[in-house]
């Protein structure tokens, strides 16, 4: 593919493995992030490793990965309200505002890939997460809408939905069995943006099966229960 | 710092050494991902604090018992390649291995590398490591063209020989205790080919060994090492290897995963002088029977630990460390009389690495390096049994106008380090004041 990708938040751990990957195959980058510093790092390694050229500015777009979110602090936000409505507003407002703006484009030129990574956090409310799985839910809503609208125009809307990875985001937790390295995902992100044709897909695959149980308990019993 | 850090009220007991002894718990670990989190005030709000990379140092130099550590891992970014020039800048974390991945393709090579690629850049400019090639290329600072350092006491400032020379030298070797270097540059060395041409010859007695590491040979042998068995009485026997960068056969890198692991500590009975013993003699045997030449990848001539994840867990719960010294090459008597005292202690070794520093000057003030021969012995940690035995080799090798290798103690005595480093003086004036680290505050710190 020819084409480039651009990465929306592309200091995120898992957009850098990503670009890492692309750089691999010699791909054209275009990151887009807050930082121009920080993305000036990443340009500097994706160019060394390969990557036939990285700008950091806005340019021609082949696909999208929307990649950035915040885990934010469950307990903080049980009683603090405007902190809530800041994460909702990082995880799903901004997203759609984003996510809208590159539909306009990609509609226009009848080609592209959205990808959007949400979570599985997003697929059932937990006590533990609950303000983060709402914004991630409510993008994942918003990703299977703009697909219906965009399927027609030809440009693919992909869902991606991780379990926990070992970034930064989930420094804190404890590395269970179930914790993806940031290079896998990428690997399993990227293959199936580039050859892949599924329109939701859980990273790794097996949290298809944990989510459909978590999500086939019955709120009776759901709710009581703590994690 | 926005990213990742957390601050547990527990202590973390989770970053350990690489000889897993002494231990320590650290009230907080920082994990910075971009370069721009490491502040004058990051230092300072953190103070003790200490930069922590792979953790290959052995003792307690990485280390920070009740302070902070700041893992840079973080930090792993190659920021730019010349490949036409050789020079590279990477991110204080990205360790040697990742610098050969991208090197080696387009024709570049370290300039020098220690026995693991599994170091971070910053990690081997804080001790300024050697290698195979010391008696030609010097140590790793040599080829340090210049970082950054952030200090507590000011801004950040550029380091080189020109550019606040004074804080280069002392930064070089110093152990991580200058400041924090959140990138460096480095100048690669020129390769037509990723193999190395080997030479392996066994030697039988110390005089073939001193014959074998003479400038004359040498010059002929960009990389040198000889491995000794410490076990086999009062005879030195052992293996010297030797090799040149070859000159065809491609420019292929190391595999990127390590396909065997050492999944936990082995029980302590593992090692016993017995196993050694017997790991020696077939060692000994292999290297005669494969003598000669051939043709090898770089990994398993620069690298064969590497193979082996977390090999240092063969030595068990009580961890393991390891005594490495230099003694002017006059001294040939107490490099004897060392060996001798390890086969009578009885207590064995693992691997006995020798090799002859070449007369290139460290650039650091308190760099290790230095004209004479140099002895590096793993011993398994027995506690009392072994710290005796190493006090023993102190007296010896303090005689000989010797010195220690603080990347690979947990014990020396602050007169040993004194006499190891005369420039310890100077050097501590160039020490932030808001860094630490156990190794310090046990050998620099105590009584003052």
């Amino acid at each position: 593919m020819s084409e480039g990708l651009i990465i929306l938040g592309a200091t995120s751990k898992i957009a850098q493995e990503v670009g890492r990957v692309a750089a691999r195959h010699g791909r054209e980058v275009l990151l887009v992030a807050r930082s121009m510093e920080r993305a000036e790092a990443i340009a500097g390694d994706l160019r060394v490793r390969g990557a036939s050229k990285v700008t950091v500015i806005a340019a021609d777009l082949g696909e999208v990965l929307l990649a950035y979110g915040s885990l934010g602090d469950q307990e903080r936000a049980d009683h603090d309200i405007d902190y809530t409505l800041r994460e909702l507003n990082t995880n799903f407002t901004s997203a759609v505002s984003l996510l809208s703006h590159a539909a306009e484009q990609f509609e226009g030129r009848k080609k592209g890939v959205l990808a959007v990574i949400t979570s599985v956090a997003g697929d059932r409310a937990r006590r533990s997460n609950y303000v983060y799985g709402t914004a991630k839910g409510a993008l994942t809503l918003f990703a299977q809408g703009l697909r219906a609208r965009l399927f027609t125009s030809g440009v693919r809307v992909l869902t991606i939905k991780p379990g926990p990875v070992d970034t930064p985001m989930t420094a804190h937790m404890k590395k269970g069995l179930l914790m993806a390295t940031p290079q896998a995902v990428a690997a399993a992100i990227y293959r199936e943006m580039e050859d892949g044709t599924a329109d939701v897909i859980y990273v790794p695959g097996y949290w298809w099966l944990i989510m459909a149980i978590i999500k086939a308990i019955p709120e009776g019993v759901a709710k009581k229960l703590k994690f | 710092m926005n990213s990742g850090n957390h601050e547990d009220p527990a202590q973390d007991t989770s970053y350990r050494s690489w000889g897993n002894y002494p231990r320590a718990a650290h009230k907080k670990v920082l994990r910075p991902s971009w370069m721009d989190e490491i502040t004058s005030a990051t230092l300072k709000e953190n103070a003790p604090l200490l930069a922590y990379g792979l953790g290959r140092s052995y003792g307690d130099s990485c280390l920070n018992d009740g302070g902070t550590l700041m893992d840079c891992r973080g930090l792993e970014r190659i920021l730019e390649f010349d490949v036409e020039t050789g020079r590279i800048v990477c991110e204080a974390g990205v360790s040697l291995g990742e610098i050969l991945l991208v090197a080696v393709p387009r024709g570049w090579f370290l300039p020098v590398t220690p026995g693991t690629k599994i170091v971070t850049l910053a990690g081997a400019i804080a001790n300024d490591v050697h290698g195979k090639n010391h008696h030609v290329e010097g140590t790793i600072g040599c080829h340090v063209e210049r970082f950054e350092l952030v200090r507590s006491t000011g801004e950040a400032v550029i380091c080189s020989r020109t550019e606040n020379p004074e804080l280069f030298a002392a930064t070089v070797g110093g152990m991580g205790l200058t400041g924090i270097i959140p990138w460096a540059e480095l100048r690669l060395k020129k390769i037509e080919s990723s193999l190395i041409e080997m030479d392996t010859v066994a030697f039988n007695s110390f005089e073939d060994f001193t014959r074998l590491s003479s400038d004359e040979e040498g010059a002929r042998y960009e990389y040198t090492v000889g491995w000794v068995d410490c076990l086999s009485g009062r005879k030195t026997r052992g293996i010297f290897m030797r090799g040149n960068h070859a000159t065809t056969g491609g420019l292929h890198t190391h595999p990127e995963k390590i396909k065997l692991n050492v999944p936990f500590n082995l029980p302590g009975f593992t090692l016993n002088p017995l196993t050694i013993r017997a790991f020696n003699t077939l060692y000994y045997a292999m290297g005669k029977a494969k003598g000669g030449h051939s043709q090898v990848p770089y990994d398993p001539f620069f690298y064969p630990l590497d193979k082996v994840d977390n090999w240092n867990r063969i030595y068990g719960e009580g961890g393991f460390t390891q005594y490495q010294c230099v003694v002017p090459e006059t001294e040939v008597a107490a490099f004897q009389e060392i060996l001798e005292r390890i086969a009578h202690g009885g207590q064995g070794s693992f691997l006995g690495v020798i090799k002859k520093f070449g007369s290139v000057p460290s650039p650091g003030m308190m760099s290790f390096p230095r004209p004479g021969l140099t002895l590096a012995l793993d011993f398994p940690f027995r506690g009392e049994k072994t710290l005796r035995l190493f006090s023993e080799l102190d007296e010896v090798v303090a005689a000989a106008k010797g010195a220690l290798y603080p990347a690979k103690d947990p014990r020396m005595s602050p007169r040993m380090f004194r006499l190891s480093y005369p420039r310890l003086e100077e050097f501590r004036k160039y020490v932030d004041p808001a860094l630490s680290s156990s190794f310090w505050r046990r050998v620099a710190e105590v009584g003052r």
